[in-house]
């Protein structure tokens, strides 16, 4: 079954050190080498992005940037055996925050991708 | 999961730690002890010392490391009580062969590189001298993380057998004195057949299943694409295993779009191709490239996952570069010749010059007895003889086909075929 782990956090002001991102190349090497990591990258600010919205059968397109608290950061697509293991992908990614970045705070949504497993019988 | 059940969630946690780091630990114990199935067990005697302590200490932060140090703990132990025994038969003159290594530092199981003991543990657990089924519980068992029961439920067998499976194979490595290496160069691509044979036969397992079976089946097709893509990292010049990795990837991109609405099986040419997973027919098509890249002569897998990649690449199954195929049957004839193949090519050949060139390699092959009782060859026949104007010819055909299969919607589907001919309206 496919997770994708979405991080949220707010845009820091600073970029990130050098050794957690050396930390994260590390860690992605190992999901990919462990068959679990499919796809994954950063994601730029909300400046570079826009909003296409359909309110009350209009549609509007809003250039970014986005007064929300927080932003998506970057994405990450495993495909696992059970949700637990997707959590432990993505609480080693957020211990290498860390234990690499001093105060930096944010969260990965764990988010489960529809497969033929939903479509199918029920889990057992 | 609840809030009300703490310790269930935790002992979940736990397993998904242990899926994920089974086979490193496992590999790291086995150059240790070199014996894959005391390995196990050792691995396996960590992971119940975790379910006691990690529910009280919290997960430690590297649990792998932890798993893998507290083996190595008892690793230890179980040499020095080995070489004891060894002492002792010395001084009554026997002699045996003990390995002794030198003992590992605390930090000894942190950050080491661990991709040629694990490629060791996938050549051990699909040696030639287990029998197929053995080699195949094992590797789940010892690459998977998969628990016997698990392992049972997927196979439809008991769980006693597939235990014995286990502990024979376990037992007969030990007895043949198979050493925990990698393959000698010479021997290499029969040991590497030998692999992605099992790795396929896992896939196929998990491909056969039907919509109604225990999901258990089909997550086998996840379990095989992964233990492709882990040997595709460790072993990255060897073109089969991409081609084994980007055949099964296309395959499992089928997935949803080849059972119909009420549990019918859709065949290929009928498929959606929207329902098709994207990422996977992606994935696949890379993996199929690399192999070309890497160059060489083509192997079964390769040719295999290049017509796969073939249908995959077409938007429509009118848009099939069935020339390609057929072309490419006729090599995988030549590399691994089967009667099924030389079917295949009958279809083939039949989409890309004509009908009666297709029904000429199809008629050869009638009086092939490993396929006396294969329904799928009437009923290549029968569409090849619809399509050239021969309906009376074509409706015995398929009512042969319908005979033949054990699969009731299949023949419902042969003998609706059958039927449409009588009616002078032939589908197809």
């Amino acid at each position: 079954m496919r997770y994708l782990v979405l991080l949220k956090a707010q845009q820091p002001s600073t970029p990130p050190p050098p050794e957690l991102m050396e930390a994260i190349m590390k860690l992605g090497g190992e999901a990919t080498a462990a068959g679990a990591l499919l796809d994954t990258a950063g994601l730029a600010p909300s400046a570079s992005g826009a909003l296409v919205e359909l309110t009350g059968g209009r549609l509007s397109v809003t250039d970014g940037p986005f007064a929300e608290a927080k932003e998506l950061i970057s994405y990450a697509l495993y495909e696992v055996r059970s949700r637990e293991e997707a959590v432990e992908w993505a609480s080693r990614f957020m211990k290498l925050h860390r234990d690499l970045w001093n105060g930096w705070e944010g969260e990965s949504a764990v988010v489960k991708v529809m497969g033929p497993e939903d479509f199918g019988p029920p889990t057992a | 999961m609840t809030a009300a059940d703490p310790l269930r969630a935790t002992h979940r946690a736990i397993e998904a730690v242990w899926r994920i780091e089974a086979a490193r630990v496992i590999a790291g114990l086995a150059r240790l002890v070199r014996d894959v199935g005391l390995a196990e067990e050792l691995a396996q005697d960590a992971l119940v010392v975790a379910l006691e302590q990690w529910p009280k200490s919290g997960v430690p932060d590297n649990p792998g490391s932890w798993l893998m140090a507290t083996a190595k703990h008892r690793a230890i132990d179980v040499l020095r009580r080995q070489t004891r025994y060894a002492q002792k038969l010395e001084e009554i003159g026997r002699d045996l062969d003990v390995r002794q290594q030198g003992e590992p530092g605390p930090d000894a199981a942190a950050g080491e590189y661990i991709g040629d003991d694990l490629l060791r543990l996938v050549f051990t657990a699909c040696h030639p001298v287990l029998p197929t089924e053995s080699r195949v519980a094992l590797t789940l068992r010892l690459l998977g993380g998969l628990t016997t029961e698990e392992i049972a439920r997927a196979f439809l067998v008991a769980e006693p057998t597939v235990a014995q499976r286990i502990v024979r194979a376990k037992r007969r490595l030990a007895a043949q004195k198979v050493e925990f290496e990698l393959p000698a160069p010479h021997e290499l691509a029969d040991r590497l057949a030998s692999v992605l044979e099992v790795i396929y036969l896992i896939f196929n397992e998990g491909y056969a299943a039907t919509a109604g079976d225990d999901w258990t089946r089909p997550a086998l097709c996840q379990e095989a694409l992964r233990l492709g893509r882990i040997l595709a990292g460790l072993a990255p010049a060897e073109p089969e295993v991409y081609g084994l990795v980007g055949l099964m990837e296309i395959q499992a991109s089928r997935l949803r779009a080849r059972i119909g609405p009420v549990g019918e099986p859709v065949l290929l040419l009928d498929q959606d191709r929207r329902l098709w997973d994207r990422l996977l027919v992606r994935r696949g098509l890379e993996a199929i490239d690399r192999a070309e890249a890497l160059g060489g002569r083509f192997g079964p897998y390769a040719l295999q996952g290049a017509i796969a990649a073939c249908h995959a690449r077409a938007a429509s199954a009118d848009a099939t570069d069935w020339e390609r195929i057929a072309a490419l049957y006729r090599v995988l004839a030549h590399v691994s010749p089967s009667p099924v193949v030389e079917l295949n090519r009958a279809v083939a050949v039949g989409m890309a010059a004509g009908p009666a060139e297709g029904l000429a390699i199809a008629d050869a092959l009638v009086s092939e007895p490993a396929l006396a009782a294969y329904p799928h060859l009437p009923a290549v026949r029968g569409d090849l003889l619809v399509r050239l104007g021969r309906p009376e010819e074509a409706r015995r055909e398929f009512e042969r086909a319908a005979a033949l299969t054990r699969n009731e919607r299949e023949r419902a589907l042969f003998l609706g075929r059958a039927a449409g001919c009588e009616n002078g309206t032939p589908a197809g």
